[in-house]
């Protein structure tokens, strides 16, 4: 009396049935594909690849020479150096430490988790002037931490490695905030099948756990580094814009606009546009080979 | 180098997931843990492998106190039941992860760890796929490279969480003959956890049925069968039917015929009887429950009857193809007469 009866098919299809539209008919889960992808393309159009081009198209008021100059100019080289090699820097660091912590919020249960969960998203939260003084502050030759250092001669506040501490500072939840919701998700079992093959804690976290979260700690990354090289208003503070030394290329950028160089403003601003997309490429192709890799 | 478990009791926040379980397992058995979902299966083989401490009781093995080594030292190979492959690994470094993982000392050279690896892919027979990614595969194919992936430490015992369970049936039953081979193979104790009983009456040299946390018999696959010691162990393995009748000097009365029993408890009186589909007959005039037949039903070698007794109660029962019953169709009145009857305490 426990089994029954299996119940004959019923889910047939009728002889002479064709699907309608078998054009349409593809693997979309949402309706309305052509509605939603039209309004995507317009949406970024107007609001990201119209700028850009209204951009490009900027410079050229005293032609290619003009353009040419600015490019060349020794003073912008310098901050392109500057602003991208900062930025790197930057994103490298939070890189590691974003892991960490991260692995931290994730992993331990101690009191007070919560609490530090929510300040890591403070540098998003804080309009950047007010990061920009309070960092300025701190790691100025006489602020808290700027006065542990002075005594051996290091001045961090005003120089490139004020910069970078700035930079630090916003691109750090970036980093936390991708790579934490993939390490939350890890397959518990994929840990413990390593554990019984033998491998060490540490050997586990190094060829299991961080290769699966290497997608999420580029994206991860690269944000960190975007928002870096963008950044303007926490790092003009403590920059200390002297050029050539520690003048970043977005106030270099103001700078020619505050002397009505507009065209100039726009070749720099080109500049950067073209080094920030070649960088995307570089880090978007790392992210397709990584795909392929066996993610699917 | 047997396993020995005793009076094992793990408790999550007060709910008690294992019960005083004690088993044993001899040298190079294959012993199945069989239960319904959620009668601590996982839980038990999770507390083998050591991912997982029970509160009270002893795990030994070949002498070795189990339960002072942790999950790294004691050597058994885990096949899970989502297989946790390394998604980023190819197949041959997933199988040779195992040993790859070792300190220098003990660590076999590249060649001797290729040789390895080429040997298990041939054992699971993917001689052609050590290159490919996990996601590459078919889920019978994953659930393979898990198996030689645990294979290449030459485990000291080999625990398999549901290893067919998210398989089709013909693959389920092909990969388990290829699993008893492979068991038979390698000589190595297997504990493997299904809730399938066919299963694990096809499959294993004994079988631990296990209910709600607590041990309700261990027994080779025929004793069970033959010699169930509860009612939910009869039930559990396999189709029966149940009717109330009144216990009397070893047969069941069941008012107008009495039936010979197996008395497993109980105490004369009222009871109920359990009797398996093919242990019963039909006739339209011998005596038996007054049924009506609801469907008949060709299974293979046998005859599949439904019937609903006077009160609505539905029985089902198995006959072979003899003159007696091929006449029958749904809608035919006979009288069905159970040969032999189980009753329980
Ligand atoms: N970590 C846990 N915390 C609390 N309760 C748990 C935990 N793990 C398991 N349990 C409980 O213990 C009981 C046994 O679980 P277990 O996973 O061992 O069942 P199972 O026999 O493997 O079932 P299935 O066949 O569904 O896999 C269940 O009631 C489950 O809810
Ligand atoms: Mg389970």
């Amino acid at each position: 009396m426990t089994a029954s009866a299996p119940a004959q098919p019923t889910n047939g299809v009728p002889e002479n049935f064709t699907p309608p539209h078998p054009s349409l008919h593809t693997n979309r889960v949402l309706p309305g594909f052509k509605v939603s992808l039209g309004f995507t393309i317009a949406y970024v159009s107007l609001i990201v690849l119209i700028p850009l081009a209204a951009l490009a198209a900027r410079p050229w008021e005293h032609g290619w020479a003009g353009f040419w100059s600015v490019l060349t100019d020794g003073r912008v080289l310098a901050s392109l150096r500057l602003s991208f090699v900062t930025a790197a820097a930057a994103a490298t660091l939070n890189l590691f430490v974003g892991m960490i912590i991260a692995w931290v919020l994730t992993r331990y249960k101690f009191p007070g988790v919560k609490i530090l969960d929510a300040f890591v998203d403070l540098p998003f939260a804080l309009p950047t002037a007010v990061a920009g003084i309070a960092l300025c502050t701190l790691y100025a030759t006489n602020g808290w931490v700027g006065s542990l250092f002075a005594p051996f001669g290091i001045k961090i506040a005003y120089t490139p490695i004020g910069i970078f501490i700035a930079l630090v500072f916003v691109g750090l939840p970036f980093v936390v905030r991708s790579v934490q919701p993939v390490l939350a998700d890890f397959d518990a079992e994929v840990e413990e099948a390593a554990l019984t093959l033998g491998a060490s804690p540490f050997q586990t976290a190094v060829r299991v756990i961080l290769p699966g979260l290497a997608p999420a700690l580029l994206t991860g990354f690269s944000l960190a580094m975007a928002r870096a090289v963008g950044e303007y208003g926490s790092v003009i503070f403590i920059a200390g814009n002297m050029p050539y030394v520690s003048e970043i290329t977005p106030q270099l950028i103001i700078i020619k606009l505050q002397e009505y160089d507009y065209a100039g403003a726009a070749s720099v601003g080109l500049i950067m546009l073209l080094w920030s997309l070649v960088i995307l490429a570089v880090i978007n192709a790392a992210q397709l080979w990584l795909f392929k890799r066996g993610r699917a | 180098m047997s396993l020995t478990v005793s009076n094992i009791t793990k408790t999550f926040t007060k709910f008690a997931a294992l019960s005083d379980v004690t088993f044993e397992a001899e040298p190079g058995e294959f012993l199945a843990l069989l239960g319904p979902s959620g009668s601590g299966k996982t839980t038990l083989l999770r507390l083998l492998a050591g991912l997982d401490v029970p509160d009270s009781g002893a795990i030994a093995f070949d002498g070795d106190n189990f339960l002072a080594l942790n999950a790294r030292d004691r050597r058994i190979g885990m096949v899970f039941q989502s297989y946790a492959l390394f998604r980023h690994m190819t197949v041959a470094e997933n199988i040779a992860f195992g040993l790859t993982v070792r300190p220098a000392k003990d660590r076999p050279s590249k060649a001797d760890i290729k040789a390895k690896v080429e040997s298990l892919l041939k054992l699971i027979q993917l001689e052609d796929y050590g290159k490919r990614f996990p996601a590459q595969l078919s889920g019978g194919q994953r659930q393979r490279v898990a198996l030689a992936r645990a294979l290449a430490i030459s485990p000291r015992i080999l625990l398999l969480d549901e290893p067919f369970g998210a398989l089709d049936a013909l693959v389920r039953k092909d990969l388990r003959r290829w699993l008893r081979r492979i068991h038979d193979e390698t000589g190595v104790t297997t504990v493997f956890v299904t809730h399938d009983q066919e299963e694990a009456l096809d499959l294993a040299d004994r079988v631990v049925v296990l209910k709600e946390g607590r041990i309700e018999q261990i027994g080779k696959p025929l004793e069970l069968y033959r010699d169930p010691a509860t009612a939910f162990v009869f039930e559990f393995l396999g189709a029966n039917n149940q009717a109330s009748g009144t216990l009397r000097g070893g047969s069941v009365d069941f008012g107008g015929f009495s039936v010979p029993a197996i008395v497993k408890g109980g105490s004369e009186g009222a009871v109920t009887a359990r009797f398996r589909p093919f242990d019963t007959q039909v006739s339209r005039s011998g005596p038996g429950f007054p049924v009506k037949v609801l469907s008949v039903l060709p299974a293979g070698a046998n005859l599949r009857l439904e019937l609903q007794g006077d009160g609505g109660e539905v029985y089902e029962t198995q006959h072979a193809h003899d003159a007696d019953t091929s006449e029958l169709k749904a809608g035919d009145t006979v009288n069905l007469l159970p040969t032999k009857v189980y009753v329980f305490a």
